[in-house]
């Protein structure tokens, strides 16, 4: 080969090709999908709650794309239906996930809907599950000696809290657990026929 | 009698097309009078799309072929032979401290290398230095993560060294600090030696690395502290990507001077696949980046074909220029099939481009792109074996040299796990094995094998030949190759195989449902930890590896007149 125009040229053209194949045609495919059933846009602090589960690398152990019976057990361990585009709708960033260190949290608000069990949960994983590798994030709560008037105190198990003090989630925490909480996509994929509605 | 009876046939058939060509005229017209109808969602069938996916690749190598015979890509072995100079095929090549080539006074001498050397020493020893640095920090935090993974309680109260961040440091700084350097400094080096001229615009690259590596710190103190994009490979906030873009740009007009002032006729094996990635990455990254453009599903596609064509159309080629470059001048060989490098290059361009749906098998995005993903993923078969067939075959009568050079063991390591680790993605892609290893740490030990094993080892191979040409210096310690070598093999074998089987057995536990999900985590804990001191075999390699850097640009150390090969018997380094 000795002519780099025709070798770029060539090179570009490849890419072209795949650029097409895996952003401009998906992007003009589903550039219209509307919302599936029950798909709400999150609250202030719900998106402030997905932030932080963006800036501690949430994404990295936790996928959010519950997988069809043919494909995994996920419907049998609670995980929810299979996602379809859109369930993301109101997804920005897309957190679908590559990995499942630890489980799917698609449908974790239905699975888990308790605020305590979430925040003593982020303070120690292992008070709850027992095994998990889950880190713990001390540093989205205060330990303190006694609660100040609006704190959130959070209650651990016995043989987890601080000696002689107490625990009281943060605005971050509760924004991620109310973010966590959020998390709900079990209503129907398609609209309920028009010929369902109409029988008597 | 005959021949009207063929005007008679012609006319029939003239007929025929008219009649079908108004008949599609009028159809199209009905078509357009009617109102616009909602277009029934109905998936295509599988079978469908195989048979385009497979008809798409037929017609492109059918092109392919049909370009070859046009004469459109110049085939001739002379090709391989511009790497050597006169009379210099055959004379094997390695640290050449002693020019085997002849000597300046020599009327048959060609100086065209040395003036290549020389433009280039000062922005390639910046790189390199560059690239060092980012290695040690990637492997720290690579070390770090995976240690957090079966110790969570360890310093958790640190944000940025909780898992979730200091994995992404680690993931960041191969990927946009290690990896680069090290290959541009080796695009920088060669491209003039394979120009035959000198590297022009040096001094665009310099500000270049400077905004490139600023821009780089300052996404890895972001990722730090919590401020991240959020997709894999893209976390580095997009306000700080411009610093890397207008980096990136300035480190490549150099090349793009270097390539327009060429002195040679035949483009070499390397520069296809060097001028390529440096040509694809800014369109990858920039279509990647721009903010507010993708959304939803569609994202997670966009994600993916760039996760994959960072690696698949930047890391990778600039990883086999090097290939294709120091192998055959090592052994001082031609390359042995021009032809099947070009089959290789051109099957990786058309192929590697299309795999990254296959990171969304299963998931919320339309099975075509899917199904397409999977067929190509198996196509890169195609120049996969090219390669490997290639390498093989010019090594061939030359293992022996494995023995003595440094640069050539680690870039036949490289070699070597390039087959291994693309044959492997290949068939990971098929739904059958995809759904066992998705989601688990196979992946993890997959990608490994592909970016350390491959990647990284031909970029080690490829720096312990710069070094002496860009400092003047010979490696002043040969145990420290030694060590290097030795521990960087045996840390990637103990990660990958201990990965692997941790990640299989986590894919069954994860799909069997009569067994609770934290099985799939219990099952896998030895196989992390076996994974941590694979890491630390590694981590202690490149610390060898910096410090015989440092021990060279700092004068520490034995001075040597002769490269430092391995199994010189029991000469001492000379001039010592």
């Amino acid at each position: 080969m000795n002519n780099e125009k025709a070798l770029l040229a060539g090179g570009m053209t490849m890419l072209a090709l795949a650029t097409s194949a895996l952003v401009v045609i998906p992007y003009l495919q589903l550039r219209d999908v509307k919302p599936t059933e029950g798909v709400k846009p999150y609250s202030a602090a719900q998106l402030r709650g997905r932030e932080v589960y963006i800036a501690n690398g949430c994404v990295y152990c936790h996928s959010q794309q519950p997988r069809d019976a043919s494909f995994a057990p996920d419907a049998k361990r609670g995980w929810g239906r299979v996602s379809v585009a859109g369930d993301y709708y109101y997804d920005h960033p897309h957190l679908l996930g590559t990995m499942r260190t630890g489980p799917d949290l698609m449908n974790i608000g239905v699975r888990q809907p308790s605020a305590d069990w979430h925040l003593g949960h982020l303070f120690q994983p292992r008070a709850y599950v027992p095994g998990s590798i889950m880190p713990s994030y001390p540093f989205l709560f205060d330990v303190k000696d006694k609660a100040d008037p609006g704190d959130k105190v959070v209650n651990l198990p016995e043989a987890f809290n601080p000696p002689g003090k107490i625990v009281v989630a943060s605005a971050t925490a509760l924004d991620l657990v109310s973010y966590l909480q959020s998390l709900n996509r079990t209503g129907a994929v398609l609209p309920a026929p028009p010929a369902a509605k109409a029988a008597p | 009698m005959a021949a009207g009876r063929h005007r008679h046939i012609r006319n029939k058939t003239t007929q025929r097309v008219e009649r079908l060509a108004k008949l599609v005229a009028w159809r199209a017209a009905i078509v357009a009078t009617r109102p616009m109808r909602q277009q029934p969602k109905r998936p295509m069938s599988t079978i469908a799309i195989l048979l385009s996916a497979f008809l798409l690749s037929v017609v492109a190598l059918a092109a392919f072929i049909w370009s070859m015979q046009k004469g459109l890509f110049d085939t001739s072995p002379a090709a391989a032979n511009v790497i050597f100079e006169r009379g210099e095929a055959g004379q094997p090549e390695d640290p050449a401290a002693d020019k085997p080539h002849g000597t300046a006074g020599d009327a048959a001498y060609d100086t065209s290398r040395d003036i290549a050397d020389e433009s280039s020493a000062p922005v390639v020893f910046l790189f390199i230095c560059c690239a060092m640095v980012w290695l040690v920090v990637a492997s720290l935090a690579g070390l770090t993560a995976s240690v957090k993974l079966h110790e969570p309680d360890l310093l958790a109260s640190v944000p940025w060294l909780s898992f979730g961040r200091i994995r992404t440091i680690h993931l960041n700084a191969v990927a946009y600090g290690w990896a680069p350097m090290a290959g541009l400094s080796i695009a920088l080096f060669l491209l003039p030696r394979l120009l035959k001229t000198r590297l022009a615009g040096a001094k665009y690259a310099v500000l270049g690395a400077a905004l490139w590596n600023a821009g780089l710190i300052a996404g890895l103190g972001s990722i730090a502290a919590g401020i991240s994009d959020g997709l894999e490979w893209l976390e580095i906030p997009w306000q700080v990507d411009i610093l890397l873009v207008a980096g990136g740009a300035l480190v490549g007009m150099p090349l793009v001077l270097t390539l327009v002032n060429r002195k040679v006729d035949h483009l070499y094996v390397s520069v296809w696949y060097m001028g390529c990635a440096l040509f694809w990455f800014p369109v990858l990254f920039l279509v990647a980046n721009i903010p507010g453009l993708h959304f939803g599903v569609e994202q997670a596609t966009m994600n993916w074909w760039f996760g994959h064509n960072v690696l698949g159309l930047f890391y990778t080629p600039l990883a086999l220029a090097s290939i294709y470059y120091f192998l055959p001048k090592i052994i001082g060989q031609p390359v042995r099939s021009y032809g099947l490098s070009l089959l290789g290059f051109w099957a990786l361009a058309f192929f590697y481009g299309q795999v990254g749906g296959h990171h969304l098998i299963g998931g919320p995005v339309p099975g075509w792109l899917i199904t397409l993903s999977i067929v190509q993923s198996m196509m890169m078969l195609v120049p996969v074996i090219a390669f490997s067939i290639n390498q093989h075959q010019t090594m061939r009568g030359h293992f022996h040299r494995l023995i003595d050079s440094p640069t050539l063991r680690f870039v036949t390591f490289g070699g070597m796990m390039y087959t291994l680790s693309s044959a492997q993605g290949s068939f990971e892609a098929l739904r059958a094995v995809n759904r066992v290893t998705h989601f688990t740490h196979y992946t993890v030990a997959h990608a490994h094998l592909g970016l350390y094993g491959f990647v990284s080892f031909a970029f080690f191979g490829a720096i312990y030949f710069m070094v002496p040409r860009v400092t003047g210096r010979e490696w002043p310690y040969r145990w420290l190759i030694y060590a290097h070598f030795w521990l960087a093999v045996a840390g990637i074998g103990v990660y990958f195989i201990g990965l692997s089987i941790g990640g299989t057995l986590q894919g069954y536990a994860m799909l069997d449902a009569s067994k609770p999900f934290m099985d799939s985590v219990a099952v896998t804990i030895p196989y992390l930890k076996a994974r941590s001191v694979g890491g630390g075999m590694m981590l202690l390699g490149h610390l060898c590896f910096v410090a015989n850097f440092v021990c060279a640009i700092l004068g520490l150390g034995p001075n040597r007149d002769r490269p430092a090969l391995f199994h010189q018997g029991r000469k001492r380094a000379l001039g010592a």
